[in-house]
């Protein structure tokens, strides 16, 4: 019986998380190694990756600060009400029921060059929707939860008596922040900055929509991807996908080592 | 005082910068599409919902949802119940594999099913000459949904079988129930709040998928086209009124499930 339901549950993770992955690494190099690297090298390949990497270094940056705050602030602030900071907690969750494409559609709807702002905007000189700053913001929207929900537990099981203590004793609130809170809240954040990297990376409905998929301007790697795969052009598209999932994989392994160390 | 003062203002400045930026960042938007879609009336709305591909494609990703979320719930609660009570060879490594799913991004996903299902893949020539369409059809619809979603059910249910003592188990095997009582009197209400907000979630998340789908569904409207890309596809042909009635309709469903969700894990806390 424990033989198989171990053998049964083996063949599951074989067919389907296995079977994907070694099609997809085998797919890129259909057509030999050349193959690979010219799907990778093609000019709009190393533009769609920058772009890729452009938002990912933006959105975390901003993710992270955000986050963190926002975190101790639903957790810790007395100046927000018990009943506010009940509503904003369920509020943060929201972004995790909103379709991508939803997401990139509000975007729009707010943003786009037909609405007020948009058009102000874009008088002066800036384009928000079909161009980094509209792709940034649909990012942002859609991994906004998932640092604050990975900081948030650990203050709460942490509790604020040390914090207090420092208080006390005179320290100001920024030494606080750094010698008692963070170092308890560290391996949260680099779990929550590396989960919103993997997201980051693979956002594909939101910045979709969002930029329009225009080659060599707002083109990123899965819209590259997608589109290769609309072109019928499949080992480029695979050769693009194994990058990506090969960071994703890595990022994967570095979570995982994170979260060893979290446990310790 | 001048200086505790300044302070004073500096922070005020600095918690309502930050209480700002979550405001318009999430709870704008959200907004905005509600305002859109019931900008013209109710009539409008419903106007805009009574398009028969609309609410076919509701339809049609509802139903495929379900299915996917009871396949998860099989072999999630299989796969989360193997992980914890069973030690074996490559048991870490499956258990950080359970993750995948999150991180491979979803137009990857995708791109792997449609290889795999696709003519030139060992399935697809197995299922062509048994006479089955899978790729551009209902069933990898079902697969991609399936996998996108894998890791909800597992995730919900490992942290309560951990929680469970392995004795309250023994002790009905001791007492004489068989394995199967066992299994239906003592492990599975235990697992069963994972396995309800587990599956919840993943219904939410496969009626949301974009990516992964859009790749492998074919699209044809009114068969095989689900909601999140019958949105898409009105937004590219410049209709936002029919793309945001029908995105209202899915976040309103949405936001009840992610709503009952809360209120399980709420409902499991306070007892």
């Amino acid at each position: 019986m424990r033989k198989l339901w171990i053998s049964a549950t083996y063949v599951i993770f074989a067919l389907l998380l296995g079977a994907p992955i070694v099609r997809i690494a085998t797919g890129a190099w259909a057509d030999g190694w050349s193959g690979f690297a010219s799907g990778i090298t093609r000019p709009e390949a190393q533009h769609a990756l920058l772009m890729t990497g452009m938002i990912v270094v933006i959105v975390t940056v901003i993710n992270t600060l955000f986050g963190v705050m926002l975190a101790l602030y639903l957790v810790r602030a007395p100046w927000l009400g018990k009943q506010l900071r009940r509503v904003l907690n369920s509020i943060v969750d929201l972004p995790f029921a909103v379709s991508p494409v939803i997401g990139g559609l509000m975007i729009v709807l707010l943003l786009g060059p037909d609405t007020v702002i948009g058009s102000l905007l874009s008088r002066s000189g800036i384009d928000i929707v079909y161009a980094l700053p509209g792709m940034v913001i649909a990012t942002l929207f859609v991994t906004f939860p998932l640092i604050i929900r990975e900081v948030m537990p650990v203050l709460q099981e942490i509790g604020d008596q040390q914090e207090e203590a420092a208080q006390m004793l005179g320290a100001y609130p920024w030494t606080i922040f750094w010698r008692v809170t963070w170092p308890s809240i560290q391996w949260s954040v680099v779990y929550g900055v590396v989960l919103t990297v993997a997201r980051t990376l693979g956002e594909f409905g939101a910045v979709l929509v969002v930029s329009g998929n225009i080659l060599f301007r707002t083109q990123t790697a899965t819209t590259l991807v997608y589109q290769d795969v609309e072109n019928f052009n499949l080992t480029a598209a695979n050769a693009v996908a194994l990058v990506l999932a090969a960071g994703s994989v890595a990022l994967l392994l570095f979570m995982e080592w994170a979260k060893s160390r979290r446990a310790r | 005082m001048t200086n505790l003062l300044q302070s004073r203002w500096w922070s005020w400045g600095f918690r309502s910068a930050v209480m700002l930026y979550f405001v318009v960042l999430i709870v704008l938007p959200i907004l905005g599409i509600y305002g859109q879609s019931f900008s013209d009336g109710w009539p409008q709305l419903v106007h805009n919902l009574s398009d028969t591909l609309a609410w076919q494609a509701v339809l049609l990703t509802i139903k495929l949802a379900v299915i996917a979320t009871l396949i998860n719930v099989l072999i999630g609660t299989m796969a989360g119940w193997v992980l914890i009570r069973y030690r074996f060879p490559g048991r870490q490594l499956l258990n950080s594999m359970v993750d995948l799913p999150f991180a491979l991004p979803t137009a990857v996903v995708g791109l792997m099913i449609m290889l795999l299902l696709g003519p030139r893949g060992a399935v697809g020539q197995w299922a062509e000459e048994a006479g089955i369409s899978i790729l551009f059809h209902e069933p990898a619809i079902v697969v991609a949904m399936v996998f996108v979603t894998f890791p909800f059910v597992i995730r919900a249910v490992q942290p309560l079988l951990e929680e469970m003592d392995a004795s309250e188990e023994e002790a009905a095997y001791t007492m004489g129930a068989s394995k199967a009582k066992t299994f239906f009197r003592v492990l599975l209400p235990a697992m069963l709040p994972g396995i309800l907000s587990g599956a919840m979630l993943a219904f939410s998340r496969a009626l949301a998928e974009f990516g992964a789908v859009v790749l492998v569904a074919g699209n044809i409207p009114g068969r095989t086209l689900v909601a999140s890309v019958y949105i898409f596809g009105q937004i590219e042909s410049d209709n936002p009124a029919g793309a945001a009635a029908v995105s209202v309709l899915l976040l309103t469903l949405s936001f009840l499930i992610l709503w009952l969700v809360g209120y399980v894990q709420a409902r499991r806390m306070g007892r």
